[in-house]
Order: structure tokens, then sequence, then C-alpha cells
């Protein structure tokens, strides 16, 4: 049976992907996700932002207090070999790129145009097969327009790709008001491949505390209906490698993302819940399922239920949402 | 290290540059001003810079400075080029060793910052005390005037040694040269190479102890010998000016820059001539240039080899026309015909005179003064006083300059307004704050200009006292000729006022020079400007023909994304308008620089600080100065009127800025201050104060418990008394049961917070409807500081509330105590001076302190105001400050006259019983003082005694007299930080802990020495980086607690407030309860952990929650009842100790250097923590018959 898939380029063993998380933290996690099956790995994403910010920590602290007494005008040694920036990411980037057989890809999100060329360029010199750009960022700004919105993705991409050789993926928010379009916009001006979708950080109220609390619980299966529904409507219309990811609990999930047209599956919470060997599950389970209805490579899988290719592709559009109403069932009704 | 020939340095820098370069070992220990020699030297080893031989420098830090010179002469002895750095008591501490390494004629330079030595006071200023106290030693001294010969004598004095085989001493004035900041010409390492002789390097090695070619050096000498080996060495001194002077004909072949051994600088044929060595000789060498162009025949002889003091060189450089001579020391030897250099300048003219070698026809009229004790100004103006006196027929002898001696009438007078600084040299004054950068900034300036043009710069930097808002002064020349003024600027040509609250405060340009500009950070626009400002200084700028520039440097930074660093944007207008460089080259080297130094952060980093610059000129505004002052701001008093006399009269003119006009009459004797002095000082430094919420809080009293600068103050009192409140006084019914109509209030004094939120941070009480407000919230001070002040008289008049009425045992309790410890000049969220109010409102008013010099002793004891203070009964902590390694012994003399004073009084009070009251006698003696109510009945018992005495009226009523307030149980504390406590006092805390006195050590463990700036000690946990440890310390923190536990009979406690309140509350208790030695580890969360101090208290409770800091108790009184004394107070740790540590910079910052160092360390520490956890749970479980029993504490219980 050939599970073999091509990933932007990027040939894999099956279609499964360990998708940016925790596990990738570390070079023994990475090893991990290699030895429990995974087909690639996309490392945790580094934020530029979060660079920046401890940069300003790191001065902040290293000057805080010094020069105002006479006897302690510092603190703290002034090494010069001392940088806070994305070497410790590069650092395990290049070991696992050397240490693992599967591609890895580098997963970036960055908040200044110099940020994106020079850590793209810094990734792809460490090793990285691909890029994985996480574009993530809440539109909070009632000033900034769509159109903005929209000129940054492509600006972005097209920094990006302007910098480096290796394939390049956007993970994408599926907050545009028309998505397709913006899919067709980002394919067109080279994206490699397009990961459907981000997870956005939604905030919870404690109502005890009165504090906002962050809520980023793991990905239930629940969760995949959205990611489903554009990439069962993208499939076949894009050059773009597309990558599922959310709420991949069992192999049912990746099978459904696979027929709706996914090139590779990704997940995390799966990973975080039952360990790294339970891609061999996933895996497991994929195969299993097509041995039953006899499919030979997951080529003949992808896309089989693509709105392209399915029975009704209304099913995928306006009339779903009508159904779905009038399938509703509560006691209130 | 610079590459570069021509760079700006500080003079510490520019002495180790050299010192490194020729040595392999550096044993080193901190001391202020020396400590950042040693820190370069640990640095650059880190960063594997070489010596000239190729290799990496052996940077050792010891335990003190003892242990440092013990080192050294060890690594000597064994052949190794080895130096060290120190100062002051260090040098002190080393002189055994100094008489040892120089009996054996070992090549070898220790590098002195010059320093004060604690007299009547400590100082870490600038006088030659120190190597005086050294001079009988043996080591030759060599002197630096500037920070180029700092650089360049250091070598000289390498070469020296080597050859003549004398240790020497190279000193230079602690501050005023080991802190200037100076262009200088670097040595190149050839230069250094052709000067250190291969050959001699290899014989010092050869001379090395070996066992290939065994002998024995450092025998024991009887009296048939000993004098003659002590006299085998003459010829080595004798021959040793003739090689100094050698070696620096032969450095000035190399550089071209020349020394003698004495340079004598002035006219040819001088007839009154001054003798000087250090700083203080470029005063008099440009005060000498200036008056021979008036005409005057004047000379000044700067004395570079100290020892041995060559008479045929000094009489060599003599004109042949002086008629008189004196000599300046800057030291006192208090007794002496004289100071030692007058001293010597007398013996040799003397000696010259008597056998016909003198030039001069007579012998001249010679006299000695002092100046410059404790970097003590010393002026051109002084300078020419000095010479004036001369000319007379009869010049004072023995005089001071620079002080009024009404006293003893040494003092000479000067004028104060002679100024003979050359109108080519930019001089500016910056006045900032500590914490807005303006030093640095200043320093950036030296730098671009004295780096990047051919212009030289000179930077001096003045620091307050305090550790937080504190004011910084730099002092800073830019000329087209070396500068080398070693004195403030008292005319400036440029004031910068970088912070507007200092112009509503103080006189701004008391020393600014006629026509000077004044560049004021104002809120305040050019419109508006002028009438915000005190009457005083308008005139002020009138009178001096002021140009006057604002600008609002705050709103330009926050405008361009710099957020409060308004640094730069001083620094652009100071370029504009300075015309120290044409204006668009200035602006284009700051750009230069800005690129240099954010380079790393990014482009938009970059960016902003270009546009800030860019918007600072744009919004830069020459003010047209009205020709009348009309303004209605008067300058505010220094201190209320209601301070005492000593406060207004002497306190106040110190902290006025004024002290240097204190006349010596003004000033206690033996260095006796009066307590609680920091009440007069309102500071206001805070912006944002903590404004309470009665109706949220529930008068837990944890914000009071945390205070750092216990400005957080709880009473409770009946309900009438609120009848003349005012009307914005906030109170709350008690909500403690049994107190009806009883009111409770709880009063921030906000002039005297520092604005560090712990107390928000700690408040547990939360609004029910709105989201993120306590029962404490940080709100701006200006808007209620009126009510607030008119709140805290009122609650002033409100007792506190009765010592005896208060429950001890709880937190919540100890809120109504009165803090005897109030608004110290710690640093804002301090974790140290919590612990050290709480235990003044426990024991405060019979607690004797003995403290470590340290940060304690600072915030503790630094003048101008100090924070031990006392209550309505005038009683209250009696605190003093011997040195750093001695207080554990110095606090033990407290507990023996304690022991003996009693001893005493209890003897006389049974042989007077029968004259005064034979029941009171007895009870006295038997009564119990276990509790505050029967300390307070005592008190009341003992009030009666000497009542009954003063009647009775005998020798022996009198002596009961005298030592009768010991009849109440003082309570006896040693505290110090973990520098004293593991490292240099060590020793003295493990036998006060042996001797089993009733005693008790608080060690306020920052594990770090945080006064010196943030050193290495043992008490530095594994995987931290700090100075000396900066690729992160790789062994474990000592445990002082397991130490002290096998005694057996010392009670021990580890705590953190911010983990567990309550048990360090107990754990003090017990401590001082406990009838032996106790020892206390009290976790102080620091500034040089590198956390933002807010998250103090959290961080402290995740070392409890990791493991790090276990909380423990272990009582030997427990023993008695076969008790476990050992309690665990601390639950397992619940995470990992990454967890916390990552939240500091101390460990983050390794992890960023030296990643695979740091996990490695980090897995290790782990480990550590894990196993003494083990540890610890093993000695908690089981029964208390595994420990020691503690005899001694029995015997004292039936006592």
């Amino acid at each position: 049976m050939d599970f073999t898939t091509n990933y932007m380029g990027l040939k894999l063993q099956h279609p499964i992907v360990a998708s940016a998380g925790p596990l990738s933290g570390t070079l023994d996690g990475i090893k991990r996700l290699e030895d429990g099956g995974a087909a690639a790995v996309v490392m945790f994403s580094l934020f530029e932002e979060n660079i920046r910010h401890e940069n300003e920590a790191f001065s902040h602290l290293m000057e805080s207090g010094t020069q105002s007494f006479a006897e302690s005008l510092s603190y703290f040694p002034d090494v010069d070999s001392f940088h806070v920036g994305p070497d410790s990411y590069l650092n395990l980037l290049r070991q696992a790129s050397e240490s693992v057989k599967v591609p890895i890809i580098a997963s970036l999100n960055c908040v200044t145009g110099e940020g994106w060329i020079d850590y793209a360029k810094q990734m792809q010199q460490a090793g990285a097969s691909g890029l994985e750009l996480n574009i993530y960022s809440v539109e909070a700004d009632l000033d900034a327009t769509s159109e903005e919105v929209e000129q940054r993705y492509l600006d972005i991409l097209a920094t990006v790709k302007s910098t480096v050789k290796i394939p390049v993926a956007l993970k994408l928010s599926p907050f545009f008001s028309a998505m397709g379009h913006m899919a067709k916009r980002l394919d067109q001006a080279g994206a490699d491949g397009l990961v459907l979708f981000n997870r956005f950080y939604q905030p919870d109220i404690d109502i005890q505390a009165l504090e906002v609390k962050p809520s980023l619980g793991l990905s239930s299966a629940g969760e995949i209906r959205l990611p489903l529904l554009w990439i069962a409507l993208l499939h076949g219309k894009l050059n773009a490698s597309l990558a599922a990811t959310r709420g991949v609990e069992k192999p049912d999930e990746v099978i459904k993302y696979l027929l709706a047209g996914a090139d590779v599956v990704m997940t995390t919470s799966a990973l975080l819940r039952h360990g790294p060997s339970y891609m061999t599950v996933l895996l497991d389970g994929l195969k299993a399922w097509m041995e039953a209805r006899r499919f030979s490579s997951v080529a003949q899988v992808r896309g089989g239920m693509s709105r392209s290719k399915v029975a009704n592709p209304g099913a995928f559009e306006r009339a779903n949402y009508i159904r779905e109403l009038e399938s509703f069932q509560s006691a209130y009704i | 290290m610079k590459p570069s020939q021509v760079t700006t340095l500080e003079g510490n820098e520019a002495v180790a540059y050299i010192a490194y370069r020729v040595n392999e070992v550096c044993a080193i220990y901190p001391i202020t001003p020396s400590s950042t020699m040693a820190e370069l030297a640990d640095q650059w080893a880190s960063e594997g810079k070489t010596n000239i031989w190729g290799n990496i420098p052996l940077v050792v830090e010891m335990q003190s400075e003892g242990g440092a010179a013990g080192t050294v002469h060890g690594a000597l002895q064994t052949g190794a080029m080895t130096t060290t750095f120190t100062a002051s008591q260090g040098l002190l501490l080393m002189i055994p060793n100094l008489y040892k390494m120089a009996g054996e004629l070992t090549s070898a330079v220790l590098h002195v910052a010059a320093r004060s030595l604690a007299a009547q006071g400590l100082s870490i200023f600038g006088d030659h005390s120190d190597v005086a106290a050294v001079r009988q030693t043996g080591f030759a001294q060599l002197a630096s005037s500037t920070v180029q010969e700092g650089h360049d004598m250091a070598l000289l004095a390498q070469a020296s040694t080597l050859e003549g085989r004398i240790p020497f001493i190279h000193f230079f004035d602690g501050f005023r040269t080991s802190h200037e900041v100076n262009k200088l010409t670097l040595i190149p390492d050839e230069t250094i190479r052709a000067m250190i002789d291969a050959e001699q390097v290899r014989a010092h090695r050869g001379r090395g102890l070996n066992p290939d070619h065994p002998f024995i050096r450092g025998t024991a000498q009887n009296p048939d010998i000993y004098f003659q080996a002590r006299e085998t060495v003459n010829p080595f001194y004798a021959q040793l000016p003739s090689i100094v002077q050698q070696k620096m004909d032969a450095f000035a072949e190399l550089t071209g820059r020349s020394y003698h051994l004495f340079d004598y600088f002035g006219h040819p044929e001088a007839e009154r001539v001054v003798v000087i060595i250090g700083s203080g000789a470029q005063t008099l060498i440009e005060t000498v240039a200036y008056l021979q162009t008036q005409g005057e025949k004047v000379g000044v002889v700067n004395v570079r080899l100290c020892l041995p003091f060559s008479a045929e060189h000094f009489i060599k450089v003599l004109p042949a026309t002086v008629k008189a001579i004196t000599v300046l020391d800057r030291i006192k030897s208090p007794g002496a015909t004289g100071e030692p250099l007058y001293a010597d300048v007398v013996t040799v003219l003397a000696e010259a005179y008597a056998n016909g070698t003198l030039p001069t026809p007579a012998i001249p009229r010679i006299t000695g003064g002092r100046y410059g004790l404790s970097s003590k100004e010393f002026t051109p103006a002084m300078a020419k006083s000095v010479l004036d006196e001369l000319k007379k027929d009869k010049p004072k002898n023995h005089f001071t300059i620079g002080i009024d001696d009404d006293v003893s009438h040494s003092s000479l007078e000067y004028d104060a307004a002679f100024d003979i600084e050359p109108d080519e040299v930019v001089r500016a004054l910056f006045i900032g704050l500590g914490a807005d950068g303006t030093v640095g900034a200043n320093k950036n300036s030296i730098k671009i200009i004295g780096e990047s043009t051919p212009l030289y710069a000179q930077g001096y930097f003045v620091y307050d006292s305090k550790k937080s808002g504190s004011r910084t002064v730099s002092h800073v020349r830019f000329g087209p000729n070396p500068i080398n003024s070693p004195y403030l600027i008292h005319s400036a040509s440029f004031i910068g006022c970088h912070q507007f609250v200092f112009a509503e405060k103080i006189d701004v340009l008391e020393n600014a020079g006629h026509g000077a500009t004044f560049l004021l950070n104002s809120p305040y626009g050019p419109d508006e400007v002028w009438d915000r400002l005190p009457r005083s200084l308008q005139q002020e700028i009138i009178d001096k023909d002021i140009r006057f520039y604002v600008i609002d440097a705050s709103k330009v930074a926050l405008d361009t994304g710099m957020g409060s660093r308004t640094n730069t944007i001083m620094q652009t207008c100071f370029f504009a308008i300075s015309g120290v460089l044409p204006r668009e080259e200035a602006i284009a080297k700051i750009k230069e620089s800005i690129k240099k130094t954010y380079g790393k952060k990014g482009e938009d980093v970059v960016k902003k600080n270009y546009i800030a610059v860019d918007q600072t000129l744009a919004r830069l505004y020459k003010i047209d100065v009205p020709k009348e002052a009309k303004g209605t701001i008067d300058l505010p008093p220094t201190v209320s009127s209601k301070a005492p006399e000593f406060v207004q009269q002497v306190t106040a003119m110190m902290m006025a800025g004024k002290g240097d006009q204190l006349p010596v009459s003004m000033l206690p004797i033996d260095g006796t201050y009066p307590s609680g002095t920091t009440q007069w000082e309102k500071r206001n430094i805070s912006a944002f104060v903590p404004i309470w919420e009665p109706d949220i809080c529930i008068q837990c009293g944890n914000c009071s418990f945390v205070c750092p600068h216990g400005v957080i103050r709880s009473k409770f009192y009946p309900e009438t008394r609120l009848k003349n409140a005012p009307e914005a006084f906030k109170s709350a019914q008690i909500n403690a049961r049994g107190f009806p109509g009883t009111r409770y209030t709880l009063q921030v004094y906000v002039e005297d917070c520092t604005g560090c939120n712990l107390c928000v941070e700690v408040c547990p009480a939360k609004s029910l409807q709105q989201s993120g407000v306590k029962a404490i919230n940080m709100k701006p001070k200006e808007p209620i500081l009126k009510q607030e002040l008119a709140n805290i008289r009122f609650f002033e008049g409100i007792p506190f509330n009765d010592r005896s009425k208060v429950d001890f045992s709880s937190v919540r309790g100890t809120q109504f105590l009165e803090p005897l410890f109030e608004f110290s000049g710690a640093c804002a969220g301090c974790g140290e001076t919590p612990y050290v109010r709480l235990l003044s409102q426990l024991f405060g008013d019979r607690l004797i302190m003995a403290n470590a010099t340290g940060c304690s002793s600072i915030y503790g004891g630094n003048l101008p105001t100090t924070p031990w203070t006392k209550n309505a009964e005038g009683r209250g902590p009696a605190w003093s400050n011997s040195l750093f390694e001695d207080n554990a012994e110095f606090g033990l003399g407290f507990r023996l006259t304690a022991d003996k004073h009693l001893e005493v009084a209890i003897q006389l009070a049974l042989e007077l019983k029968g004259a005064v009251n034979p029941a009171l006698v007895d009870q006295i003696i038997e009564a119990p003082q276990a509790t505050e109510s029967q300390i307070r009945d005592q008190r009341i018992r003992v009030a009666e005694l000497k009542a009954a005495l003063i009647v009775l009226d005998t020798e022996k009523a009198k002596d009961l007299l005298s030592v009768a307030d010991h009849l109440v149980h003082r309570s006896i504390w040693i505290m110090g930080g973990d520098g004293w406590a593991y490292d240099i006092g060590s020793s003295g805390v493990d036998h006060v802990l042996a001797s089993g006195r009733n005693i008790n050590i608080l060690v306020l463990d920052t594990e770090v020495y945080s006064n010196t700036g943030g050193q290495m000690s043992k008490s530095t946990p594994m995987g931290a980086v700090a100075k000396f440890a900066a690729g992160g310390k790789p062994v474990a923190k000592k445990d002082l607690a397991l130490q002290a536990i096998s005694y057996g009979s010392v009670y021990v406690a580890r705590i953190a407030m911010g983990a567990n309140p309550q048990q360090t509350l107990l754990a003090l208790r017990e401590a001082e309860a406990y009838p032996g030695p106790s020892l206390v580890l009290a976790y102080s969360h620091c500034i040089a952990h590198g956390i933002n101090m807010e998250h103090g208290l959290k961080q402290q409770d995740l070392a409890v929650a990791s493991g790090h800091w276990p909380l423990i108790r272990y009582n030997p009184a427990l023993r008695e009842s076969d008790r476990n004394p050992f309690v665990l107070d601390s639950p397992r740790p619940a995470i990992k100790l990454k967890d916390y540590a990552f939240n500091e910079l101390r460990y983050k910052m390794l992890s960023r250097s030296h990643p695979a160092e740091s996990e490695e360390l980090m897995k290790l520490a782990q480990q550590v923590v894990n196993q003494k956890w083990e540890i610890y749970e093993e000695m908690a479980s089981g029964s208390g018959s595994r420990f020691h029993p503690d005899a001694s504490v029995k015997q004292k219980s039936k006592k």
C-alpha cells in the first residue's frame, strides 16, 4: 500500500505530520516524534515578538538599578557572548536536521519585515526543509481594514519567498471574508502550502476573580469542521499543497481530512494526549480503513470527498447550512 | 579590551587591562572602589582573552581579602605571575601576607584603588589611608595621578618588581581616578612584551617551590639571626629607585610618555613648592601653571615612587631657589608628628642639610597639611590657598585645606570663586535620576567624542547615598587638549537638568557659570515653563545671563515609542546646543552610536531612536528669558521646621548637598548620630502610591508585613477618635470579634513610598464588582498628596496600639506594632528590609543590633539620614556596624556585656535589697520576661528600682543605676548578608554559633554580594550567573542551615516571607525566645537576581515551591520533650527548579550565553534539590532521639 505523500515538494512516507507544538521543543522530543512515526515535524513557532520582548526584558533587567549607586554601578557581568535571539531555536533546528531523517519544517511568526527576512534566512541555513509562516495576529485594531490585513499576508509571503529557496507554507486564520479568494491570491503569490487553520487565543473570563484567563486547551474532533470545509472547497483548485490541522483525535479525522483533499494531516493534541507513538495508531487506523475499502494509495483517497468530486457539491455550501438547521434537534423545539 | 590605540576608559579598566596581560593568576575579592578591576579580569577570562604569553589567566574569587592575599602568596611562591586588586579594609586584611611576600623578595604587583579606612564612620571614597597603613610591610609604593598614568604605572610597577624583586603596591585615587572616564593611549602588546623581561619571568618561576629542587622557605627564626636576616634585603631597596627610573626611561623610549620618580612641574626658580601624591598633583599642576602666568615663582613635585623614598632623586628635582615647601598628605595620622609624606620630606631635607647635600643655601621652611580625605574636593582654589600660605613669614603647619576646622583652627581659608578652567573646555553638568539613564548617556557621549574625534573627554560621576530614587550628577568635560582636572565642575558652561522635580527642589544652577546654557526636561512647554520655575531659579537665570532651553523629553519619548527612555533625547539636546561639535556632525555621530548600540535589537529599534533624535530637534525650544523674576514659587525647606535641632542644622545641610560647608564643630566627635532621621527626609520619589480601599480590605495586614520601607501602617482605635478627622480620612469597622465601636485605619505614608508595588501584589482582597481592583491599588500621588498629608498628621495623633495587647503570633497582629525601622534608602521592592522592619516591630524597643557591612549597613547607616528610629517612650533599636568580616564577633561582644552587666546588676540589687524594696528586687530577679506584658511589667519594676536608687544616692546605688537597664532582657541580633555569613565572616559566624550564648543571627540571604554589585558568594546557587561566575556557578550553594544544625544546640530556621509569612513570624519569635544561639536564613529577593522587583514575593514563593529554598525550623528546645527538633515547614516541591529559576536573569542569561552548560548545570542543580529534599524529609521524620541532646540549653533554662 502506498502512503507516500508530496507536501510542498517534500516526499513524505505518509501523510501524518506532527504540527507545531511543545513536543518539538527539545531534540529529544523531536526524536521521539520521529520514532513515534511522524512523516515530518513542524517545529514549534519562533516568535519574533517574544525574542524582542525577551531582548527588551534582558536589557531592562541588566540595566535595572545600574549607574545609580556608587558601590554597585552594575549587577551582572558584561559578557560579550551573551546573546538574546533565535540562537537556541536555530541550534535546535540544526541539531534536529542533522539527527533525524524526516523533514523538519521550521515555523516562524514575525512582526517586522526584517524579522521575516533574517529569521527565514537563518532557518534555511540551519537546515530547515521547509518553512511554515505562522501569521498569528488578532486584528484588534478597529482601523485596520480587511484589504490591509490581506495585503500584509501577501507582502510577508513575497518577502519570505524572495529570501529563501526552501518551500514556504502559510498557516492561515479562517477569518477572511473571502477565504477562497484569499487562498487563491496566496497561491498565485507563490505559497507552496496552506495550513488550515490556526487556532486563535480566545480568552475566557473568570467570574470569581473577575480576570481574563487564557484558555487554549487541546483541540477536539468537533473542531475539524471548518478546516474540513475549506480543504474540501479548495482541493484541486490551487497549486499549493493543503495541510489540515486541528481536531485530530482518532484515525477517523485523518481519513476525513484526506477525503476532503488534504495533502497532509497535522496533529499535536492527539500526540500530547497519547504520546508520540500514537502516530502509529493513526496510521494503522488509516491503513485498516484503506484496506477495508481496497484503496491502494493515499493518492486515491485524497480529495475523494472534496467539493469538486463529491456527489452533491452543494452540501459544502449554503444548502448544507439550511439542512443542518432543519435537522437540529432540541428539547426546546 | 579595545583594539584601537586611543580609547576612553575608566581608571580601573585602564589598570586592569595591563594587570591582566602580565599575570597568570588573579586571586580576587570585591571591595569598592577596586571591584571593577577584579570583575573585568574575571570577565575577560570567561571570554577567553589571553595575557601576553597567550594563556588565559586563572581568576579565582576568595572568601575575603585575607584569603586572596594568602592565595596570591601561594601562587607567587610556586612561581606564577600573580596579582590582586583591592582597597581600604581589604588591603588591611592582607597585611600579614604583605610582610611575608616582601620579606621573601617576591616579585608581584597589587593594584589598589586607594580608599579611606573606617574610623568614626565608614567611607567608600578615596584617600591614602589604606596605602599609608601598609608602609611598613616592605612593599614598594608607586602612585598614579591620572587614568593614563594608572595604565602606564601598572606596567612600570610590574617591570620593576621583576627586576628589583621587591613587591609593589601600585595605587591611584579611589573614585577620582578609578572611576573617572578619560581618553588615553593604550600600550600595545609589543610594548608590554618589551617591558616585561622574559628572563626575569623565568627567574621568578625558578624561585618557586619545586620538589625537583627542594628547599624550604618560611622558617621560624630565633633571636640569633632574625635581625640580621631582616637586614639582608637592604641592597634591594637601595637599588630599586634606580631600577624604576631605568624602566621609566625605557618606557619613555617606547611610548614617548616620560615619567620620573619625582616629577617637578613649575617655575625653574620656584620659591614655593608643594609636594603631593596622586590625583591632587594634577590640580596643583594646573594651578601652578596658571600662577606662573601671573608671575608667581611656584612649583609642584608629583611623587610617583613613594616607597622606597629616594632622598637622592627628591633632592635633585627641587629647584635650588626654593624657600618654602609644603607637603600635602591625603591621610590623617592622629597623634603623629606629621603625616607620612611630610615626615619623609622633613627627614630627607634635614638629613641632606646635615650632610651638606642640600641644593638650597638654607633649609627651606617645611609645612605639612591634610587635604582630600574621603574624596573631599581639592580644587585649584585650595591649591592656590596652600601656595599663598607659603608666602607668609610663619605659614601654618599641620593645616587642613578644604574644610572649616573651627575647633582646632587648622584649616586654611580659600577663595572658592577662584576659577582657572580654560574657556576652550566645555564643562557640562547633568543632573539626573539613577533610573533615567543619564549617566549611561554621558558615558556614551564621552565615547563618541573621545573615540571618534580629536577632542579629549573626561567624565566623573557623583551618586547619592540612597539605593532607590537616587540623584546622579555627571561632570563631563570636552576640549582640544588632554583634560586631567581631578575636581568637580564648579563653573559649568552647560547644565542639563533631566528631571523637572530637581528644578523645583534644589538650586540646579548653583554651579552654572556666567552665560552658561541650561537645558531643562520639562512637562511644561516653552510658554508655560518660566512661570513654573521657583523665583530664585528665575533670578539666577537672569543674573547669570543663562541661555535657557526646554524640552519635554518624556513626551517625545512617549510619542516616538521610546517609552520612558529619555536618555537619547537629552543627549541629542546636549549635542544640538552645547557647541561641543558642529550640530550636523554631532547628530550624525549620535545616529552612528545608536546604530552600534541598538543594531542587534533590530532595524525598527534603530529607526525608533532615529525618529526620537529628529523629533527632539524639532521640539527643543529656546526660551526668551524675561528681564524680571516674578515667580510665585519658592524652593521648599529641606526639612520640616518641626525637626530636631541637629537635623535642622546638620542633617539638613547634608541632605541639601551642602555637607561640605559644615564646620568641624557641628559634627559629632565619636561617630554617634541620633536615631530616626529618615522621617525628616520626604523624598517623594514615586509618582504612584498605594491607595487603600477600606470597603474591600479584609484587614489581614499582609501589605504592611511586606512593605520594604515601612510606609504602610495600621492602627485600631475607639470610634470617638474620628471626631475631628479630616474629611478624606479613611477608616473601617475593625473586623475582629470583641472590639465593638472600634475603627481600623491603614495609612500610607505617601511621601516615603518608593512605588515598589509589593503591597498590591500581596493583597489577597479583590473587589467583587470591579476587575483588577484590590483593597490596595497604585494610583497617581499628585491628586491625593495634600489630603494624605493631612490624614497622616491625624493618623500620627492616634497612639500606636499597646504592645501588650497585640497578637504577636499572627501576621495580622504585627501590623499594629510600630515599625522602628522606616523609610530606608534601600532599593524599591527590597527583599531584605521587610525582615528588618519586622524585627524592629517585634523586638525593637529592646533590640541591639550588630550589622555587618553590606547593603543592610548602607541602607541602615549611610548618612545623611538613617532609618533606625525610636518609639514615643524614646526606646528603639541601638545599632552599630563594626566591619564586614567581624560582625558575628562584634555582636558576641554585645552579648557578653549584656550577660556581665546583668550579673553585676543582679549582684548589686541583691546587695542593696534591704536598702530598697526586698520584694521588688526578688520580683525583678525572678520575674519571667517571655511575653510583651511580662516585659512591660518588668520595665515598671525596673523604673521603680531606679527611682529608689536615685533617692538612695550611694556609690553602690549609682553603680546599679549604671547597669540597671540590663534587668530588662535585651534582644541581641547579629545581621548581615550572605557575603558576610557564608564567606568573609563565616568563621566568626561558626564560632558564635558554637559559643552557646543567647544570640540571634539573621542572614539576609540574597545569594550574591548585593552591595558591591552582584559578585558570587558561597551562597550563590549552582547555575546562576554572577560577577566572578560569568559562566554560571558550578558548585552548589553551601547549606549553612545543616552546618549549624550539626551543633545540636543552635536554633536554625530558613524562612521566606513571600512563601509563608506566618512561618517567618514564628521562626523569628522562636529564634529570639530560644536561650542559646539562633541562626535565621531569610530568602531575600534582590535586584541582583535580575527580576522585576514587583514580583519578588512571587519568586520567593516559587523558590520554596521548587524545593530550592525549603522552609525549616530546628528547635533544640524540643529535644527536652523528646520531640523531633527538625520541622519541615514547606510541602514537597511542586514545580521544577527551572520553573522558578528561569524567571530570573541570573539563571536565564546562562541559557543564552552558554546553553549547553546551562542545561547541564540546571540538571545537576535539580538533582541537588531532589537529594537535599530527601535528606530534609528523612530528618523531619522519626523521633527526636536521633539528634544531639542540647545540654547547654537545659542549663540555661534552669538558670
